[in-house]
């Protein structure tokens, strides 16, 4: 493997791990203010407290990487990007330093705070929208380049019928992958009242989920067909996406195997953003940056392949010595510890 | 009249993320090796009232340790959203510490998540203080990653550019440049030392408010000698700053000692004025001492400003910076030195008021010493972003709209601050620790 798809596969699986972890995290946020606002606070936020408390801050590091990533193993994403969402990358910070404070100040010092838990929960559905700005920007049309330098046409992106369905489509997932872990967690402490409202909720959110990503697939054709056309080729990437989306459906359905259909949200959107990612491949910002012209010089690429490495073996110990102790076990969930 | 130029709103911009972060930041570095000792100490001495301390810390550091998360984040999108030029060299020179920086961050909110959740899990209390390693480890290996990349904007090396191309990169080099070694040690002292103090700020106030009992009187000793000793760390760490300054980056010790001509017997200068014919007056001078300063003898030639063209100098203003916190510095050592000198010799009283007043200006005055210090490391770096390679002009967004960003921004930490002084205020006006000693350790004793 050369070390620009090296570089990009690693980055691509943190943008992953953070679209899992931080999607869980944003809908629960929203959750806990809808239990709140709904009068069901009772049942459901400490749930959702019990599992949030241990990983907030892991889940803000996944994005972090991401980035510090990006512009080390391709500086030239630094350039372009940097200049194009200066805008809504300042909104994206913004929302979620708001988000991680006050989740902070709500959940350490006043519990009792509706203000606070509204800042957090609504702040969960408009980071993922700000976000994904940034993937809309990637298909290319949203910047001209001259000799004065980048400029960002926030006008087309605002009106592009490709951005809304994007981030119809982040919205959407988030309250989807959200509510199938919940369920998933619910029914591990044993609290069915819980799980109830998460199962509905999942149901409820999995129609819009495939018909958001149907959606966007229709813009992405018209918006870049040559991405469109790459999208084609790798149809059973998205065949198999649909195919566990139906699995984990019908497994909440048939109030079965919660885990397992967790797992299968898992790999539907495992499939469908490495899809999407290989799709757009060889471009990171269409046209301007190929992942080949702006890989960072070997001595370097070489050196943070080394410690990415070094890194994973402190890392995945550390990150299941977390999950041994908050998520999996079972006395701890069930609110015994 | 400042001109409000793209360049110097994102100037402004990342000051300002800067100066709010490094509040948060410093706390970050220094907070937890003081929770370790006090569990350290609870733990060893059996006494609850250490442990209570090093909970009702971690308490409250979760709420600081929250703002610097986000701040964090911020500046670092910010580096490349305000200065993608420099981040594109960045990218291909100093990647690696950046990286390892994340790394690092990542092991210690782990450890942090796990830490705060198994107070009560282990039957044995020091498995629950061994989580302290990694925390400490990871918060200050990430001073010490970040810091390096600091130090190579003031002293780069490890590639070179032919036609416009970085070749050559070496990224150990560029990590290990002159300025990491001082830079390093000056930024840990000082982030210890500054935790520190402003713990003991907070206690010193409380017994001066409603006079402390044991668990306040043993929690201003502990945050004293541990303050004493980081003060100390930190002088010989600036000192070993200026004499690097002298031998790598004369222009910007030039600049904070008003030092023109380059001499012998150099005189260092404290306060004072200057008008526009860099004419001095109201000055201190202790003759001679800026060549001590540099390198341990008055002998030492120390290079002047004029050797230096006009628009590569930084803004004589540093002055300031560099002799408050220099003041603040030398204050720390003499407030801590007493406490602790009044502490083992016992005829003199500890609890003295005008002492702990004076304790508990040292927390505020040590977290300004930081700023100042700061502002004169970068202020006095001007006008270069990289030391002898890149402007800040050159590195600037091209974007209009960074005065919006600053706008939102400015309004966010306002917001941040606020909420974060009323959370903590909160967090500990209602709830006196003897309450809670008695709650978790019944009885006043380790249960073993």
């Amino acid at each position: 493997m050369s070390l620009e798809v090296l570089g990009i596969t690693v980055l691509w699986l943190f943008l992953y791990g953070y679209l899992i972890v931080a999607s869980i995290d944003f809908g629960a946020g929203f959750f806990a203010y809808y239990a709140r606002v709904s009068k069901r606070e009772h049942i459901m936020s400490k749930l959702i407290s019990r599992y949030l408390s241990p990983v907030w801050e892991v889940t803000n590091v996944f994005f972090v990487f991401f980035f510090v990533g990006l512009v080390g193993f391709f500086p030239d994403t630094a350039y372009y990007y940097g200049t194009a969402l200066l805008l809504p990358g300042s909104v994206a910070i913004i929302l979620i330093a708001i988000r991680g404070s006050f989740y902070a100040f709500g959940n350490y010092g006043s519990k009792d705070s509706t203000l606070y838990l509204f800042l957090y929960g609504a702040t969960g559905l408009l980071i993922p929208a700000a976000l994904s700005t940034a993937l809309t920007i990637s298909e290319g049309g949203y910047l001209t380049e001259d000799e004065n330098g980048v400029t960002f046409l926030a006008g087309e992106l605002f009106t592009s019928p490709y951005s809304w369905s994007v981030v119809l489509l982040a919205i959407v997932s988030v309250l989807f992958i959200s509510a199938s872990f919940l369920t998933y967690y619910a029914d591990r402490a044993e609290d069915t009242e819980s799980r109830e409202i998460m199962r509905k909720f999942a149901l409820w959110w999995s129609a819009p989920t495939i018909g958001a990503s149907l959606l966007v697939f229709a813009g992405l054709r018209s918006h870049n067909s040559e991405h469109f056309g790459r999208a084609i080729d790798l149809w059973w990437m998205f065949g198999l996406s649909l195919v566990f989306f139906l699995i984990a459906v019908f497994l909440i359905q048939q109030k079965k195997k919660y885990g397992t259909a967790f797992l299968m949200v898992m790999l539907q959107f495992f499939f469908a953003f490495f899809g999407y990612g290989a799709s757009h491949l060889p471009y990171i910002l269409y046209p301007y940056i190929t992942i080949e012209g702006s890989v960072v010089n070997e001595t370097m690429g070489t050196a943070l392949v080394t410690v990415f490495i070094l890194g994973l073996c402190l890392l995945i110990p550390s990150l299941y010595l977390l999950m041994r102790l908050f998520l999996f076990d079972a006395d701890y969930v069930k609110g015994k510890k | 009249m400042l001109e409000l130029d793209g360049v110097t709103l994102s100037r402004l911009l990342t000051a300002t993320t800067l100066i709010f972060h490094v509040i948060f930041a410093t706390i970050g570095v220094g907070i937890p090796v003081m929770i370790a000792i006090a569990e350290f100490m609870g733990i060893k001495k059996k006494d609850p009232h250490y442990l209570i301390l090093a909970r009702r810390w971690a308490r409250g550091f979760t709420i600081t340790v929250a703002v610097g998360v986000v701040t964090g984040t911020a500046i670092g999108l910010q580096l490349s959203l305000l200065w993608p030029s420099f981040m594109q060299v960045a990218g291909q020179v100093i990647a690696l510490p950046l990286f390892m920086e994340t790394f690092a961050f990542f092991f210690e909110a782990i450890f942090l998540g796990i830490y705060l959740y198994t107070w009560d899990r282990f039957k044995n209390r020091w498995l629950h203080w061994l989580l302290n390693i990694p925390i400490v480890i990871g918060a200050t290996l990430s001073a010490f990653f970040i810091t390096t990349v600091n130090a190579f904007m003031n002293t780069p090396q490890g590639f070179d550019i032919i036609d416009g191309e970085t070749v050559n990169i070496s990224p150990l080099a560029a990590m290990f440049n002159p300025a990491t070694p001082t830079k390093v040690f000056h930024v840990i002292t000082s982030a210890y030392m500054t935790s520190a103090l402003i713990l003991a700020a907070i206690t010193a106030f409380i017994i001066l408010m409603k006079k402390g009992t044991d668990y306040h009187k043993k929690a201003l000793r502990l945050t004293m000698v541990a303050g004493l000793i980081f003060a100390a760390g930190t002088a010989l760490a600036g000192d070993l700053s200026a004499k690097f300054l002298a031998k790598e980056q004369p222009e910007k010790l030039a600049a904070a000692e008003w030092h023109f001509e380059t001499e012998s017997n150099a005189d260092l200068i404290l306060f004072g004025t200057i008008d526009e014919n860099n004419e001095i007056s109201n000055e201190i001078r202790i003759p001679g001492m800026l060549s001590f300063l540099a390198g341990n003898s008055f002998d030492t030639e120390v290079i002047g400003l004029n050797e230096f063209p006009e628009e590569e100098r930084p803004p004589l203003w540093v002055h300031y910076m560099f002799d408050m916190m220099v003041g603040i510095g030398m204050y720390s050592l003499f407030i801590a030195g007493l406490f602790v000198m009044f502490m083992f010799i016992k005829r003199f009283n500890e609890w003295n008021k005008l002492l702990l007043m004076g304790i508990v200006a040292s927390g505020p005055l040590a977290m300004m010493a930081i700023e100042f210090g700061w502002i004169y490391a970068e202020v006095g770096r001007q006008p270069w972003i990289l030391r002898g390679i890149m402007t800040v002009d050159e590195a600037a967004t091209t974007s209009s709209s960074v005065g919006i960003a600053f706008g939102l921004f400015l309004a966010l930490y306002a917001v941040l601050g606020f909420f974060c002084v009323k959370v903590l205020l909160r967090m500990f006006k209602n709830r006196p620790p003897e309450a809670e000693l008695e709650k978790r350790f019944p009885g006043g004793t380790l249960d073993s």
